[in-house]
């Protein structure tokens, strides 16, 4: 996994609340058994028309938000299914950070397993930041892991909270088998005390 | 000792490693596989150079995208008779069992697993499927999970994990003639929001639970996860160790009686407090239906589309502007007025013996309308021949029900079962997201009686006026 510390990058709006897993990427493109390529079809059913056509009113498609690594939510972002196929398909479209009031619970793990940074800000803060992302042409947010901080471009700065694993495993872009496997005698401790039948 | 949660028990039970500012190393009892979220686990185990640690504790089957239509016919689709085959190699290669296409043990993981006896009371178990939580109906900690995660189960026996908060629902008196299990979990999403439950594990308790069947139970811990729950428990009870006894993986004889010993002191311990709790009075429980767009927009059968004006919140209001245009209903319009053009009776939600003698019950005797497409997916091959021996495939048949062979199905559409767009769907499964079923499709979650109904009628009925 590549290491996640500080990121500035160009940021889109999604001003809607419990965007679920299945509108990220529908369930039609989750048959490849590789981990890439995803990007194409995320949120497929809202950014293309029937005819296969790019919807111009899709706000992805916005000749401005062109380039955008900052996804701007509502609450309850990435609620429904366990796939990951979501997180490698915001990843693969260009996404290093989503920024929400909440997130679904698997949709947050699976992205700190990616590398692609899910962050927590109130919904006033939240709300307030898709405002000035309306209504500003180019608009651009700092991530700062190290100090937790998204630092808008006057200096205004918001403290997010994580937890200090992820924040470790991101940081450092650790491999999680690799750092369980260290403890391999614990867990072979355990499976011998283990009950079984 | 502090009176501990059922969560709390199974939680300290599986503890490998746990040190303040590191994520917890929890061991896991068993690991269900299936074809669509695992390729790219045992892919990256094999780039690492890495085993899976425990064959033995891995079930896999096939579900989510297998035809139900003739199983001796070559599937169609070629990508996912990709991921089928896939799944078959990884299989064998790392030596994990596999109830195939063709296996008479194959259906929906979370219908297989009860049924095999291999989820158990007190066991940690996990799957690449948010639905897991459907085995928590016996008392197990049954969480969804990713991909990476899947790898790193996968390769370690163990899931990396912070502890959730805890929930407790409790559910007090009787339910109504007509109201199912389904309804319950339906109308706690629609009170306490698709968000609800974020962040915890639910247990849920009281007399009106004690009073269901396992597959009951199952019905309502399958949809904790729409209420954003991690899992969803009942603790074990007579009901759970008659459901299990004599199922094949379950322990046999002596070994029988002492895990049952084990099993009842998973019981929350009196006192136990929870982060959360509350409280539902079942005689207030009517048979429900969704209008919109997730679980949460849900009403009673007597109710009526509600109005986006009424909405506490502009995001909701909102919300529930885009969800009428897109199932495209008008404010104000009844429920049973509503009219269906589908009716799909399937999924892990309810796709057991007990759900389709239900819907079966429903509609004996009767034709479906003849607007009306309607499907019966069992769970499971066991379940499907379990039906054919008690004649309800006659029963659906001769209502004019199609009948066919297990898997997921129509739930998520992955595989030919789709609704076209602007088709309208009575279905017994747990999502109505956009497109869920097939794009452009619009699903309206119920029970299988309330299912059986619409079928006959063309429109939603209230079940309990149904002679
Ligand atoms: S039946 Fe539906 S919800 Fe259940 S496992 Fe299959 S796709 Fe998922």
């Amino acid at each position: 996994m590549e290491p996640f510390r500080k990121h500035t990058g160009l940021c889109v709006p999604l001003n809607r609340i419990n965007v679920d897993t299945d509108q990220i990427i529908p369930k039609q493109f989750l048959k490849r058994i590789e981990r890439t390529g995803f990007g194409a079809y995320l949120f497929h059913d809202w950014r293309f028309l029937d005819t296969g056509e790019l919807n111009p009113d899709f706000v992805l498609n916005a000749p401005r938000y062109q380039g955008a690594s900052i996804l701007v939510a509502g609450t309850n972002f990435g609620c429904g299914s366990s796939r990951e196929h979501a997180p490698w398909a915001l990843q693969d479209y260009g996404f290093a950070a989503v920024i929400a009031p909440s997130f679904g619970d698997i949709f947050r793990n699976n992205c700190y397993k990616n590398g692609l940074l899910p962050v927590v800000l109130s919904e006033d803060i939240s709300a307030d930041l898709i405002r000035q992302i309306e209504a500003q042409e180019v608009y651009r947010l700092t991530i700062d892991l190290e100090s937790q901080k998204v630092i808008q471009s006057d200096g205004t700065a918001h403290a997010f909270e994580i937890g200090d694993f992820q924040r470790q495993c991101l940081l450092n872009g650790l491999d999680e088998i690799g750092w369980t496997l260290q403890f391999e005698s614990s867990i072979a401790e355990y499976e011998s005390g283990r009950e079984v039948y | 000792m502090k009176p501990r949660t059922m969560f709390e028990k199974i939680w300290n039970a599986h503890i490998v490693r746990e040190v303040p500012g590191e994520a917890t190393i929890l061991y896991i009892d068993t690991h269900l596989v299936h074809e669509v979220t695992s390729p790219q686990a045992f892919e990256g185990l094999r780039l690492a150079g890495r085993k899976v640690r425990c064959p033995h504790l891995t079930f896999a089957t096939m579900d989510h995208n297998v035809p139900t239509t003739d199983r001796s016919l070559p599937i169609t689709d070629l990508i996912a008779a990709k991921q089928i085959e896939t799944l078959a190699k990884n299989c064998s290669e790392f030596g994990i069992t596999l109830y195939d296409l063709h296996s008479a043990k194959q259906g929906i993981v979370h219908v297989i697993g009860p049924e095999l006896g291999i989820t158990q009371p007190g066991k940690t178990m996990v799957c690449g499927d948010s639905h897991t939580s459907t085995h928590g109906a016996l008392g197990a900690l049954a969480i969804g999970i990713g991909t990476s995660e899947i790898e790193h189960v996968l390769a370690t026996q163990c899931l990396l994990q912070q502890r959730s908060k805890t929930f407790e629902i409790n559910i007090e008196g009787q339910l109504s003639h007509g109201v199912t299990a389904k309804d319950i979990i339906l109308s706690i999403i629609g009170k306490i929001g698709i968000g609800g439950g974020t962040g915890t594990v639910v247990e849920y308790s009281g007399s009106t639970i004690r009073s269901l069947s396992i597959e009951e139970r199952m019905t309502v811990c399958n949809m904790s996860i729409e209420a954003g729950a991690r899992a969803g428990m009942v603790a074990p009870d007579d009901t759970t160790y008659e459901y299990l006894a004599d199922r094949e993986f379950s322990p046999k004889g002596e070994a029988f009686n002492r895990a049952v010993e084990r099993w009842n002191r998973l019981r929350p311990d009196e006192g136990a407090s929870y982060d959360k709790s509350i409280s539902i009075d079942a005689k207030t429980l009517a048979p429900q239906v969704t209008w919109g767009t997730n679980p949460g927009m849900v009403t009673d059968v007597t109710g009526v589309v509600p109005d986006p004006d009424d909405m506490p919140t502009l995001d909701e209001k909102n919300a529930v502007q885009r969800a009428l245009e897109y199932v495209n209903l008008t404010p104000g319009t009844q429920m049973t007025d509503v009219q269906v053009d589908r009716v799909f009776i399937g999924s892990c939600t309810n796709s057991r013996i007990t759900d389709l003698r239900a819907a079966a019950e429903t509609a004996k005797g009767r034709k479906v309308a003849p607007t009306v497409n309607a499907l019966v997916v069992p769970g499971s091959q066991a379940v499907k021949r379990q039906a054919e021996a008690e004649g309800l495939d006659g029963i659906f048949r001769a209502a004019g029900f199609e009948w066919r062979e297990a898997g997921c199905s129509m739930c998520l559409g992955m595989n030919p079962d789709i609704l076209m767009p602007g088709q309208r769907c009575a279905s017994t499964s747990n999502r109505n997201f956009e497109g869920r079923q097939g794009k452009g499709g619009r699903t309206h979650l119920v029970s299988p009686q309330m299912a059986a109904a619409a079928a006959i009628a063309g429109h939603f009925v209230d079940v309990r006026t149904w002679e």
